[in-house]
This record gives C-alpha cells, sequence and structure tokens, in this order.
C-alpha cells in the first residue's frame, strides 16, 4: 500500500509546520485543516499554525505493526492535546514507553516517519517529545 | 413503509479457511440462507464486505457473487462501511423491502482475510482510520482502541485485568456455538497472561483475523408468516456517525454514534434498554464492548467494567451480550460480522441457539461498529413466530 510522493507533498505544510485553520466566526483552533469549523460548522479558511505545544492524552506503545513500520517496534503513539485546543495522533520520540505518562507535556519535532515503497521514499513529519527542561 | 422480516438465515463457519475462497464462502452462506427461507431466487441482492480489494484483489462483489449464486440478471451491489459493512448491507437491503422497490431481498457479508500476511491484513484494516493524519503515524486499529483503553483506564481508574470478564464471557458462550472460531473457554489467568499488541491491549482483548460469510433473507412482514414458519421482525434500524478519526472526537471515550444510533433505535422500537432480552455487541476488542454498554445506556460512563465484574453479562445475568460467543470467540471477518450478529440474534428468537439458548427471548439488539466508531449501526429484532 505505497502513497505517493505527491501525497507527501500536498501534507508539507501540516506535517513540516502544522499549519491548521483558525474559525473567524468562534475563534476556534483547527487541526488538520478541514476548511468547516467543527465548532460551529461555519466556513473556516483562515490559516493559522500552531505552536506545537501540548500535552499527552493518551498512549499505546506498538508491538505488532502495520506492514511499513515493522523495522521501527516498539514505538510509542499518543494523543496529543495541543494547547490550542486540537488533538492530534502522532508518536512519541526521544522517551522510553515506560516513561511516558498522561499529561506529560510534549512538544512537536521533526523526524523520520518511515522509509516507503521499492524507491525507498523517506518521508518525514511532526513527532513530539517531552519538553526540555530549560536552564 | 412497510414492516420488513428476516425469513432465512445461513452462515459459513468462521475460520482460516485455506481451501475456500471469497466467492465459495459467499456462496455457502447465500444459498444456506435461500434453502432456509425455501426460496430459490430474490429480487436483489445487497454483499457487505470491507476488505476484499486490498486482501484479494478482487471489487465488484455485487455481480461477482449474484453470478455465482445462479441468479445472474438479477440487480445486486457491494456495500462498504469498514467493519459495519454487514448491517449495512443488511440496513440497505430492509430499506428495499421497506419502501417497496423489492419484496425479497438477501443481504450477506462476506470477507476473506487470510489470503494476506498479517502485517498486509493490519494495514488493510486500518483503512478504516484516517489515513493521513492517523495511518500515517504508523497507528493501526490495535492502537486506536489501545489509546481509548488507556485512557478509560486513567479516568475510571481500573487495571487490565478488570476487563477479562468481556473475554471470559464470550469463550464460555462461543464454546458452545459449531460456527465459531475458539470454541474454547479462556480463564482470567490466560487472559492476564496474553502478549501486548499495542498496550495496554494484549492478543486476547482482541478478535482474531479469520474468514466467514453469513446472510439473511428478507420479506414484507404483512406475508412474512405465509414463507417462515418463524420470522423475525426488524423493529428497528438506525446508523449514525462520528468523526472518523479519533482525535478529531470531542469526547472520544463516549462512543457517540453508539449513542446516537442506539437511542433512534429505540424510538423507532418504542422501548426502553431495560425491554431487550440480549445484546450483540461489537466487542472486537474489550473496550469496545465496554464503551458500547455505556453509550447504548446499559452503564454509566465508566462503569461497565464494573457491569462485567458483577456477571452482569452473562446468559443469567441483567443483559447477555456475546451469546453465541461475540467477535471475540465466534470471530470478526469484518465485513461479514454485522450479519453473524443478526443471525444469531435470529436464532436466539427463533429458539434455535443451543446450549445458549436464552429462555423466552423475544426482542434482541445488534450493533455493529464501522472503524475505531465512525459508522455504527443498530438493529433491533422481535420474535414473530
Ligand atoms: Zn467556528
Amino acid at each position: 500500500m505505497g502513497v505517493k510522493v505527491a501525497h507527501n507533498w500536498r501534507l508539507r505544510g501540516q506535517r513540516y509546520r502544522l499549519e491548521g485553520e483558525v474559525c473567524d466566526h468562534c475563534g476556534s483552533t483547527i487541526f488538520p485543516p478541514r476548511d468547516i469549523c467543527p465548532e460551529c460548522h461555519q466556513p473556516a479558511k483562515t490559516e493559522h499554525t500552531l505552536s506545537g505545544r501540548g500535552e499527552v492524552y493518551t498512549y499505546s506503545t506498538v508491538q505488532n505493526a502495520p506492514e511499513g513500520f515493522e523495522q521501527y517496534v516498539p514505538y510509542t503513539v499518543a494523543l496529543v492535546k495541543l494547547e490550542e485546543g486540537p488533538m492530534i495522533t502522532a508518536q512519541l520520540t526521544d522517551v522510553a514507553p515506560d516513561d511516558v505518562e498522561i499529561g506529560m507535556p510534549v512538544e512537536m519535532v521533526t523526524r523520520r516517519l518511515r522509509v516507503q515503497g521499492d524507491e525507498g521514499t523517506i518521508s518525514y513529519g511532526y513527532k513530539f517529545r517531552p519538553v526540555l527542561q530549560r536552564a | 413503509m412497510r414492516d420488513v422480516a428476516i425469513i432465512g438465515i445461513g452462515q459459513t463457519p468462521v475460520d482460516e479457511h485455506w481451501t475456500t475462497s471469497l466467492r465459495h464462502l459467499a456462496l455457502d452462506a447465500g444459498l444456506k440462507a435461500l434453502k432456509d427461507a425455501n426460496l430459490e431466487r430474490v429480487e436483489a441482492v445487497y454483499v457487505g464486505n470491507m476488505l476484499s480489494g486490498t486482501t484479494t484483489g478482487q471489487e465488484h462483489l455485487g455481480g461477482l457473487v449474484v453470478d455465482f449464486l445462479g441468479m445472474a440478471g438479477t440487480e445486486a451491489m457491494k456495500i462498504e462501511a469498514a467493519c459495519a459493512s454487514g448491517a449495512a448491507a443488511v440496513r440497505v437491503g430492509m430499506m428495499a423491502v421497506a419502501s417497496g422497490m423489492s419484496d425479497l431481498v438477501l443481504a450477506m457479508g462476506v470477507e476473506k482475510m487470510t489470503d494476506t500476511v498479517g502485517q498486509q491484513t493490519t494495514a488493510a484494516l486500518a483503512m478504516a482510520a484516517d489515513a493521513e493524519y492517523e495511518v500515517s503515524q504508523g497507528v493501526t486499529f490495535v492502537t486506536l482502541n489501545g489509546l481509548l483503553m488507556q485512557r478509560y483506564m486513567y479516568e475510571y481508574g481500573w487495571e487490565r485485568k478488570d476487563f477479562a470478564n468481556f473475554v471470559i464471557n464470550a469463550h464460555a458462550n462461543g464454546k458452545h456455538n459449531p460456527n465459531a472460531m475458539f470454541q474454547k473457554e479462556i480463564s482470567q489467568a490466560a487472559y492476564e497472561r496474553s502478549p501486548m499488541i499495542s498496550s495496554p491491549v494484549g492478543l486476547f482483548d482482541a478478535s482474531p483475523i479469520c474468514d466467514g460469510a453469513a446472510a439473511v433473507v428478507l420479506a414484507p412482514m404483512e406475508y412474512a408468516h405465509t414463507l417462515s414458519p418463524a420470522p423475525v421482525r426488524i423493529k428497528a434500524s438506525a446508523v449514525a456517525t462520528s468523526p472518523l478519526a479519533v482525535h478529531s472526537r470531542k469526547d472520544p471515550l463516549a462512543l457517540e454514534a453508539a449513542r446516537i444510533s442506539a437511542q433512534r433505535a429505540y424510538e423507532q422500537a418504542e422501548i426502553e434498554p431495560d425491554d431487550l432480552d440480549f445484546f450483540e455487541l461489537h466487542d472486537a476488542f474489550t473496550i469496545m464492548a465496554a464503551l458500547s454498554l455505556e453509550a447504548t445506556g446499559f452503564a454509566e460512563r465508566g462503569q461497565a467494567v464494573r457491569m462485567a465484574l458483577d456477571g452482569e453479562i452473562t446468559l443469567d445475568g441483567r443483559i447477555p451480550v456475546s451469546t453465541m460467543g461475540g467477535l471475540k470467540s465466534r470471530g470478526h471477518p469484518v465485513g461479514a460480522t454485522g450479519v453473524y450478529q443478526i443471525v444469531e440474534s435470529v436464532l436466539q428468537l427463533r429458539g434455535l441457539a443451543g446450549e445458549t439458548q436464552l429462555p423466552n427471548a423475544r426482542l434482541g439488539m445488534a450493533q455493529n461498529i464501522g472503524g475505531s466508531g465512525a459508522t455504527i449501526i443498530t438493529h433491533i429484532l422481535e420474535a414473530m413466530g
């Protein structure tokens, strides 16, 4: 089930920069972009880049991966509640599975997601890591 | 609109059918249902299926199956709603009869999942989730249920071992079902020992990958008694949806489409949950069984696990579930599952459920969940024999 290069290219704004939208009617922040506000159902096309900060809402460590991800097991996937409101599904990185906790503050980083297809296309995108302690 | 009855049922044993192809699974169940209804032909065939294109390279199942049933010329098409494809096919068939557009309809579900290797099947199943924003992150179907189960345990304070009774109950019942994939019991200890697939979901929290097909024949209620000695009335049929991606749901543990479709079904049938004699729920994962019981009004939020611990879901409990094994023990051939649930409900309502027959079963509910909960279809069935 290879996905074409054009598909990854089309999603680059979301994958690399968390480009979402903001609703001009009710002020909700929207990710992924969907052009209709899920809160007030009005058109919402104003671009808005999210901060990439949030906290772990829940997580699961994958032992049995789908095709294309076998070489990365075990890896931890989380639902991250972003500080602007939306929830995002993403892998956690730079943290051991046993150290993950619900409520843990995390921030977005760009990492390699997977190598796809016979051509070995590498796709990159967001992952989240524990917020680094600042000196 | 006309009332609709089920006048025939058929099912193939759920298994890893290495020697049987997709078309022959469908043919077996379809012919059994037609024979049960004493019919050779129907006016339309609706085939529920999720994965045939990916797992067998075969789409266009309507044309294929109707031809192999010896009914080329008859209206036929495939109906897809992920793991809810089976119940969706029954609903489409019901709409055809209820509207008066057809009198006799065959609705079936079929799935062939063992022609591909494990990781390919896992990836194919994940197509029910959001390809761009869930699956792209290495998420499997099991992972989505792991995310829900982890949060549920955190919010309500349960441990994984507390979910065991959903599995123990399903297998205790499935043990007596000759069409079930696993006709054996599972102990608390075995459940607790089962290896993690995507934490906290272990192997025994999850339903198996398998092959199967099941079918029902539908007819107008007004003359169903002339065709069948024991017709079963479809008292309610309702579909509801939620956002496809778990992360897009306001309250991921609410299983909102289950709540809405059950509510619509209760209104159509003019009943309360307590009026039901049994509930064939979609226990693809233990967490889905728990969330289903809460969304359909049988337990408060966070308390379905308590129900299972207290024995309220067993054959002699307050609301028996998975009476012939459920998805866990009978098996979960995804696009066929919703039809198996309805076939088993009909067996209960006809008094033909064998060792796990409920005394005086008159009213049952079957609920089929597509994806992680985006499409949920509820049917309420009533004995008329
Ligand atoms: Zn809005």
